[in-house]
């Protein structure tokens, strides 16, 4: 299906561009035709469908869908649940998109220190985590994490402290699948931020020093500026993702405990594929897709005044 | 490492293998064997191939294949797979999904030639498999709620059994909530569950639902008495405001006193009697009405043969198989699920555990809920009003309209339906 | 001197106490799936089995039906790592390097695509590919990774730096352009296509909505499905779970270590320049 075989003949000025852009097309049809069939055509789709109200006795009977224009998007600003998964999901990215960038950016910039002895070996070791299948990861923090039986609780216990019942309570479910995400993910960042750093010159850091900077006065005015432009891309990016959060809650706490640990897109499944309501989870969904816009296009805007000012 | 020359026919070939090999995933093997793909949940998953090589025995030339779901995923597992075609031969359902699946046309209805599995069964029960007229899910184990409680705790409050109208029996709360240890409440109703407000509710004369169960009527006089009382028991400190998530384990704060009724089914038995040190004494009992012993919901699980299935007529057997009698009390020995046969109930291992006893009496007491697929979802809400009136947020009157209010926009869709004469 | 030294020491237990952190939840994993059951429940926790019992993953295999979906997995994997390379790579260098009509605009789109989560859609492909018949086929589940505009980039971006003057020769020549491709191309573009591979096939491994909802019966179901079913269901069983863990991290991990070079590379690729 892909390259469409172009017939070899001998060069001739005013025949082969023709032929060229032939043999073009026939490279790209392909993916775009992927790309219309399975990407564009859904997501349009699921704006048209989050008008209707799509549902089960729909799915029994193509008749009983009917336009509802904004009704879903109304009911779900009146929906409790709704409110409480954006505001989990808020307080996901909020408290984790920070902690994982300075988890990450901690690493990289020990790591990167020239005195560290086998650099390589630690790079795959901290990378290996991200690689590794979240729903298995996922069951296996569950253990981890048990209040009873878990080692994190163990050790809490050995500094003497009091056991906690991560997923078990409201307050601490949501730090709790955190230690596990940024454990996941940190050393994805910590790449990037590795390969940036690396293209600091040294005689930065050796003027700064004879300008008498300690090492947080050098982060501050070598390495920060350096890595400006990679935080705000790498920020984007984190927050896209935690706004994804779904496996996890699947796994280790069902939305639980108190709906404390459901997600948007968590919301969005119970909503479509057990409620079967098709047009209100697409809402979901929607609603979702401008949330991430609308938090990248705000990112973009600050950097763009930040840049004004420098 | 992968060799990337596209050409036309690897990359057809390659689509064309991913349909055979995921066809070739779910098609039947044919030597002439029926192959019967059953799928079961949690606990009955687990158990039921115990019983399975005697169906086999006795119907050479049928195998059957039991797929376990676990119980949080099956629900919506049965309607993904309903969308996909790939629904098995036959399933077992919670009652509660029945309406559901037979909305959607999925359920072959009970057969002439098996209709005599419908006798002999609770007619609660019976009457939540019936939909528009048509049996269409056959009761395989049923259960119901009633209550739990320490009888040691009531003696010494002074009642020798748990009261059996409202009053009274609000009176024995009073009374063990002076003899239990300080701080200690009488009775569990976790804010977020709301099976035991639907079982208060199911007290009174009127119906839950009204003009063909497409509004609600839980403004009825006799549903704001369900309220009232609901919210006085914990007014009156008779019970915790407290959800279920935020009780570790029931059978410790059980053992202690911190209440002394509580609401479950009969999985419950068994937990207990494994979990409670034996000088623990503790009993069931009915429910209590407004003026004498109580309804409560019925539930469990149905079997139901699924109508695509080309496999009818094995499947019905080995719903007639699972439907014995005999084998159902076989069934109740090693899960302890309440045979919904009632003759099975006469068998020794039955009729001598003293607190199965009341769940014969509830059953018989039970009242089916309104059979509308939008059930779950309109009970959820009234919970989440009820929780709000606890909290103080509404009076029980004004808690009732706005049930109504929320389960009448839940139904907006059946009325439609109902006008255009899509559903029954 | 001596400041540097003690410095030299703190960083590198620094990093030595974080390979601990990061190693020991996997190491963990793997010493428990071998211990006898219910040896894990305990307080404290073991770290190291009694004695050590390959029972969990026999079980898994013989009666949980591991191997099934381990091919399943197996398969699916290696047949969306074949079919995203035949859908992006031709068109990933048809993007940088050939000119056609509307070139630059479907690629502007394609750029204004990439905010676009993927799981918007997936209600509606739900539909869609119910009306073609693919739910609960292999088929079914591979469909999104055909639409794959983050490869074309990654392809795109890699073959901008062949040199024209190299196609011009082979033109000259009187090759055709599939041709070119074949034998000028592809073999340039080996590195990228190993990556994109890898990519692909680790995506694929690890995904789990998507299969979640297309997979609906039992004996399609890949590792990551199998295993959050069988965790609901066995979920007091922690050695047996493990042991499930082990072997739905291992092969990726594995392939992931073996080939570290290309995914790093690719990884940076794609994300610092684009």
């Amino acid at each position: 299906m892909t390259a469409v075989p172009v017939i070899a003949r001998p060069a001739r000025r005013a025949g082969t561009r023709r032929s060229r852009e032939r043999a073009a097309w026939g490279f790209v049809a392909p993916s775009l035709i992927a790309i219309g069939l399975f990407f564009a055509i859904p997501v349009f789709s699921a704006l048209l469908l989050s008008l209707t109200d799509f549902d089960i006795y729909a799915l029994a009977d193509i008749g009983n869908v009917r336009f509802v224009g904004l009704q879903n998007y109304e009911r779900l600003l009146g929906n409790p649940l709704f409110w409480t998964a954006m505001k989990n999901t808020g307080l996901f990215a909020v408290i984790g998109v920070p902690l994982s960038i300075i988890t990450s950016l901690g690493a990289a910039v020990i790591l990167n220190a020239r005195v560290v002895k086998w650099r390589p070996l630690w790079r795959v070791m901290f990378f290996a985590p991200y690689v590794t299948t979240l729903v298995a990861t996922a069951v296996l923090w569950n253990y981890l994490l048990h209040t009873r039986y878990g080692i994190i609780n163990w050790a809490i216990q050995s500094l003497g402290l009091p056991a906690v019942d991560w997923l078990g309570q409201p307050s601490t479910s949501i730090p709790a699948i955190l230690m596990f995400v940024v454990w996941k993910i940190f050393g994805y960042n910590m790449l990037i931020f590795l390969a940036v750093l690396q293209t600091v010159p040294d005689d930065l850091y050796e003027a700064a020093r004879i300008d008498g900077a300690g090492p947080w006065k050098q982060f501050k005015h070598v390495t920060l500026p350096a890595i400006a432009p990679t935080l705000l891309l790498v920020s984007i990016i984190s927050v896209a993702g935690f706004f994804q959060l779904f496996a996890e809650p699947y796994v280790m706490t069902q939305g639980g405990p108190a709906q404390s640990t459901v997600t948007v897109l968590y919301f969005m499944y119970e909503e479509g594929f057990k409620w079967w309501n098709l047009g209100s989870a697409s809402a979901v969904a929607f609603v979702l897709f401008l949330c991430i816009l609308a938090v990248t296009l705000v990112q973009l805007a600050v950097a763009k005044r930040m840049g004004a000012y420098e | 490492m992968i060799e990337a020359r596209p050409d036309r026919r690897s990359t057809l070939g390659l689509l064309a293998g991913a349909a055979v090999s995921g066809v070739a995933g779910c098609g039947p093997r044919d030597d002439g064997r029926t192959r019967l793909s059953f799928w079961a949940m949690g606990n009955e998953a687990t158990n039921v191939p115990q019983i399975l090589p005697e169906f086999e025995r006795l119907n050479p030339g049928i195998t059957v294949n039991v797929q376990a779901l676990p119980w949080t995923a099956a629900h919506s597992k049965l309607l993904t797979a309903y969308a996909g075609n790939s629904l098995p031969d036959l399933s077992q359902v919670g009652n509660t999904w029945v309406s559901e699946m037979a909305a959607i046309g999925a359920i072959s209805p009970t057969p002439a030639f098996a209709a005599d599995l419908l006798t002999d069964q609770f007619p609660a029960v019976l009457e939540t498999n019936r939909i528009g007229g048509q049996v269409v899910g056959t009761p395989w184990y049923v259960d119901t709620r009633l209550i739990y409680y320490r009888s040691d705790m009531l003696e010494r409050a002074g009642f020798a059994a748990v009261p059996q109208t409202w009053d009274g029996w609000k009176a024995a709360m009073h009374a063990v909530k002076r003899v239990a240890p300080s701080g200690a409440y009488a009775v569990l109703l976790p804010v977020n569950e709301f099976e035991q407000l639907l079982t208060f509710g199911l007290q009174g004369a009127e119906p839950l639902l009204r003009d063909r169960d497409t509004r609600g009527n839980f403004s009825s006089a006799s549903f704001i008495a369900a309220l009232e009382f609901y919210k006085s028991l914990f007014d009156e400190g008779l019970a915790p405001v407290a959800s279920s998530t935020q009780i570790s384990n029931v059978w410790t704060e059980f053992e202690r006193g911190w209440f002394s009724f509580y609401f479950s089914g009969p999985w419950t038995i068994g937990e207990f009697k494994d979990r409670l040190k034996p000088e623990t004494r503790w009993m069931t009992s009915g429910v209590p009405g407004p003026t004498g012993p109580g309804a409560s919901a019925p539930g469990g699980s149905s079997l139901v043969v699924y109508r695509h299935s080309p496999h009818q007529e094995a499947a019905w057997k080995l719903v007639r198989f699972l439907s014995d009698p005999a084998v159902q009390a076989r069934f109740n020995g090693i899960t302890g699920n309440l045979p919904a046969r009632e003759s099975a109930w006469a068998t020794p291992a039955v009729a001598g555990d003293p607190y199965i006893a009341a769940f014969k009496g509830q059953l018989s007491r039970a009242k089916a809920v309104p059979k509308v697929p939008e059930w779950e979802r309109i009970v959820t809400e009234m919970q989440i009003v009820a929780e709000r009136m606890v909290r103080g947020e509404y009076a029980p009157r004004a808690a009732a309209a706005e049930i109504d209010r929320r389960a009448d926009r839940l139904l907006e869709k059946r009325r439609w339906m109902i006008e255009q004469g899509r559903a029954v | 001197m001596r400041g540097r030294t003690v410095k030299a020491i703190a960083l590198n237990l620094a990093v030595a106490f974080i390979a601990l952190l990061v190693l020991f939840p996997l190491a963990w994993m793997v010493s428990v799936s071998f211990m006898s059951t219910g040896e894990a429940a305990v307080f404290p926790p073991p770290l190291l089995p009694k004695t050590w019992t390959l029972d969990h993953y026999r079980d898994l295999f013989l009666t949980q039906g591991m191997g099934r979906y381990l091919w399943n997995s197996f398969a699916l994997a290696s047949m969306a790592t074949g079919l995203a390379l035949a859908f992006t790579v031709p068109a990933g260098y048809a993007f940088a390097k050939l000119t056609f009509k509307g070139r630059d605009r479907v690629f502007q789109l394609l750029v204004a695509a990439l905010v676009v989560p993927a799981q918007i859609g997936t209600l509606p492909l739900f539909l869609m590919l119910k009306q073609m018949g693919l739910v609960n086929t292999y088929a079914g589940a591979l469909v999104p990774w055909l639409a794959s505009i983050f490869g074309l980039f990654l392809v795109r971006q890699y073959a901008l730096s062949i040199p024209d003057e190299m196609l011009e020769a082979a033109r000259i020549d009187g090759a055709s352009e599939g041709q070119i491709f074949r034998r000028v191309v592809l073999p340039t573009l080996q590195p990228i296509i190993v990556t994109l591979a890898l990519f692909v096939f680790l995506g694929s491994w690890n995904d789990f909505l998507w299969p979640l909802i297309i997979l609906t019966d039992q004996s399609n179901y890949t590792l990551p499905v199998a295993l959050a079913a069988l965790s609901r269901e066995h979920v007091q069983d922690i050695e047996m779970m493990m042991a499930g863990a082990v072997i739905t991290v291992a092969p990726v991990l594995i392939l992931f270590l073996a080939l570290q070079r290309y995914y790093i590379r690719g990884m940076l690729a794609g994300s610092v320049k684009g």
